[in-house]
């Protein structure tokens, strides 16, 4: 058995607004895994990402890579977590890209040395290296995805956690971005109902509807269980 | 959706381009300054200061039309404040109309002003154009950063140059998508939707705000800004810097 890296116990969330994110949720991820968390528009599915790294808190237990989610962790566990978000443009908000992916570890307060490095080798992964001086609002949708991406890499995270990673994104970026996250030697959380990513990328997946988590398993299992996907909004009616 | 940027031209390569960003935000003030100081009517000092401007807009390779077009915009704006001086200004009067029962009447007095005015502020709106235009937005703001303004400002001017296309863009997708339902209607109805358009527009970036305040927030952002410094002074910037400002006051002490 190898080590879990996220651990989630009864997690529960609502909103201020009083709708309902999660119930009661369970659920633990291996180093090393790669998990899809499916369900339809509403599930609950950002909002569970947004607990991986303590931007939303409940009062239940999450456990990152050993640590409680609380205040005095934070700042570790950020560095542990990468989260990506739906839309680049909220993710980039800097006037070139090399400030943006530098972004991360000049908050962590590593030497300048350094963070060149890491910029460089992140821009490397994502191979938008050349790219440092442009500015995000110039990409494509395709490459804002991918300097997102870099803009989490370069804090070398153990956990990526990406919400809609394909979302807006034609067919031949789509299979670039999965190739490239493919190869990328870390734990992936993905959000999505893209179920022709589910299946290139990820071992296993969990079903989320309505904020609780209503099947766990294989992607085998799951996705050729038509009426579990059927009733869950995620493949057609007939 | 395309864009111009108020930079597009700052990867030209020429002498000011590559000159620091702090010389060319010191310089722009000191010739802008300079300009203000000058008393009015010292046309020759105005003339030197528009061979300064020309001279550097001739290095810096800048399309001549579109400083001029982009100079002239400003124009409108300092007409507005300024086109009641030669009705209120007393002295010897250049001519009187009648508007219905108002008689009213120019003086040269006034019109000197204007002329005055009129002239400053172009000298003051094309060395901001030449700031402006030959610099990269990112290092404008990187050299204010380092000329101590307040580095939460220095952050909002970023993010409002950053989200300002963002926005114009989702405008835009409204209005086309408003357009191809518009059937016509009254004016009244029309303003209504327009008011609703941008309630939307509203509402969204203040969601957008939130978003990205948490994609920061995932960043390890602590409410600190912290930054890297990348410029650095050359001795082109020192002589450039001494070379303006004695240009600028040489034709003060000069007897003409």
């Amino acid at each position: 058995m190898r080590n879990k890296v996220i651990e989630i116990r009864d997690l529960s969330f609502t909103y201020p607004d009083g709708t309902v994110g999660l119930r009661k949720i369970n659920f633990s991820v291996c180093s090393g895994e790669s998990v899809a968390i499916v369900g339809p528009n509403g599930a609950g599915k950002s909002t569970l990402l947004l607990h991986l790294n303590g931007i939303l808190r409940g009062n239940s237990f999450v456990e990152i890579c050993g640590m409680r989610v609380k205040e005095e962790n934070l700042r570790e566990i950020r560095r542990k977590v990468g989260l990506v978000f739906q839309d680049p443009d909220d993710q980039l908000f800097s006037l070139t890209v090399f400030d943006d992916v530098a972004f991360g570890p000049v908050n962590m307060g590593y030497p300048e040395s350094e963070v060149i490095e890491r910029v460089a080798g992140a821009l490397e992964w994502v191979n938008m290296k050349g790219y440092e001086k442009r500015s995000p609002h110039h990409l494509s949708v395709g490459e804002k995805k991918r300097v997102a991406i870099a803009s989490v890499l370069s804090l070398t995270p153990e956990i990526l956690a990406l919400d809609e990673p394909t979302s807006n994104l034609d067919p031949r970026s789509k299979w670039s971005l999965v190739a490239l996250l493919k190869g990328l030697p870390v734990t992936k959380i993905i959000a999505t109902h893209d179920l022709d990513l589910v299946r290139a990328l990820c071992q296993r997946v969990v079903v989320l509807d309505n904020g609780a988590v209503v099947a766990d398993g294989t992607t085998d299992a799951i996705l050729n269980d038509i009426s579990l996907l059927r009733a869950h909004g995620l493949a057609p009616e007939i | 959706m395309e864009h111009s940027f108020i930079d597009q031209y700052s990867e030209l390569n020429s002498f000011i381009h590559r000159l620091d960003p702090r010389t060319k935000l010191v310089v722009s003030l000191a010739f802008i300054l300079a300009v203000l100081l000058t008393p009015p009517g010292e046309w020759r000092i105005f003339a030197v200061y528009l061979c300064i401007m020309v001279g550097l807009f001739a290095f810096s390779k800048l399309p001549p039309v579109y400083v001029l077009k982009r100079s002239f915009v400003i124009i409108p704006f300092v007409l507005l404040v300024s086109i009641f001086i030669p009705f209120f200004k007393e002295g010897e009067i250049a001519g009187s109309y009648n508007i219905w029962f108002w008689k009213v009447s120019i003086t040269y007095n006034g019109l000197f002003i204007l002329a005055n005015i009129l002239i400053k502020a172009w000298l003051c709106i094309l060395s901001l154009i030449l700031l402006s235009a030959t610099t990269k937005f990112s290092n404008l703001l990187e050299g204010l950063r380092q000329l101590h303004v307040p580095r939460t400002l220095v952050l909002i001017v970023s993010f409002m140059y950053r989200y300002i296309f963002v926005l114009t863009d989702e405008a835009l997708r409204m209005q086309r998508a408003y357009q191809s339902r518009n059937v016509g209607g009254s004016l009244l109805h029309r303003l209504k939707a327009f008011g609703n358009m941008i309630g939307v527009l509203f509402l969204r970036s203040y969601e957008r705000a939130e978003r990205i305040y948490m994609a920061m927030s995932s960043r390890g952002f602590d409410g600190q800004i912290r930054t890297l410094s990348k410029l650095t002074l050359q001795r082109a910037d020192v002589y450039f810097g001494v070379a303006f400002g004695i240009m600028l006051v040489l034709p003060h002490i000069i007897p003409w």
